[in-house]
């Protein structure tokens, strides 16, 4: 079983992180596969997903909202359900939220102003398969670029998230109101991951960092590791 | 049907329209930016149209975990 595992890419309309993050995926291992959000199934052999950053639908209505609509998408919540890695980047991780497939919403930064820079984030907790190849309060430099990046949930929830370890990655800084300085999220099974910075931007140091390889790396472990918990 | 961001939630862009009315002199202590959804169905039975437009606000129109809804009925 070493052939390279193969991980989907979801290609929405309005989706401008799928080449790179295929670049990326494949430049870690995998068999990356760009999937056209109108198709009902994904590949037979997919043991990963991703669904990467862009602007689906331009944003209407609230950002992820229409594309947790897709087609695809009720494939993306079979493959989860069975237990497979998934990952949102970005636009991704919205779409994960409005498909309820993650906890809590993200909503436009509290500064009201796009930001696009290096962000510092720290490693909360390793639970998830994701974060295997990271450790507890390991800081990690990868570029955000997003206008609706403050995640919110309520208290309540909050706490839970919390004491549970889903929330998996936090900023070092405020970067754009964030409940929590909370930059990604994990369900409680710890098979799905949202988060707002971009991995695929940073696994070269020539591009300014390689930090978020160990990311897309942990999603190849995990395809890999991957066998569907329910018959097919 | 019109969008509200829920109490207690922050509304950024509700704060920098407060504060735009207050630079232009008007006596604005809150705002708060939602959205209206016209909608036209071809049902003429007013508790199935309502009912109707209640699951799409929960399906897609509203986030409940940060929006509440209201919904009025026209001819």
């Amino acid at each position: 079983m070493s052939a390279a595992p193969l991980v989907a890419v979801v290609v929405f309309p309005g989706s401008n992180d799928d080449h790179d993050a295929a670049w990326a995926l494949g430049a870690v291992g995998a068999e990356p596969e760009l999937v056209w959000h109108g198709e009902r199934t994904l590949p037979p052999e997919t043991a990963g997903v991703v669904l990467p950053g862009g602007f689906s639908y331009g944003d209407y209505l609230r950002t992820g909202a229409i594309a947790s609509l897709a087609p695809v998408m009720d494939a993306v919540r079979a493959f989860a359900a069975a237990g497979g890695p998934v990952l949102g980047i970005c636009n991704g991780f919205q779409v994960l939220c409005e498909a309820r497939l993650l906890p809590g919403i993200l909503r436009p930064n509290r500064q009201l102003e796009f930001v696009c820079r290096d962000a510092t984030v720290r490693v909360e907790s390793t639970d998830s398969a994701f974060l295997r190849r990271c450790s507890v309060g390991q800081e990690l430099v990868i570029p955000v670029k997003h206008g609706d990046g403050a995640w919110y949930a309520d208290e309540g929830t909050f706490i839970r998230l919390a004491a549970a370890g889903q929330l998996v990655l936090r900023y070092a800084d405020d970067v754009n109101g964030a409940l929590g300085n909370v930059a990604g999220v994990t369900n409680e099974a710890g098979n799905v991951f949202g988060l707002m910075p971009h991995p695929e931007h940073a696994v070269d140091p020539l591009l300014g960092s390689a930090d978020g390889g160990p990311l897309l790396a942990a999603l190849v472990d995990a395809a890999s590791a991957f066998r569907p918990r329910a018959a097919a | 049907m019109l969008v509200r961001p829920k109490d207690g939630i922050l509304d950024p862009q509700g704060d920098a329209v407060g504060q735009s009315l207050r630079n232009l002199g008007f006596d604005v202590s809150s705002a708060r930016v939602g959205r209206v959804v016209d909608l036209e169905l071809t049902s003429d039975a007013v508790d199935e149209a309502r009912a109707q437009i209640e699951r799409m606000c929960s399906e897609l129109l509203a986030n409940p975990l940060i929006e509440s809804f209201e919904i009025r009925l026209g001819e």
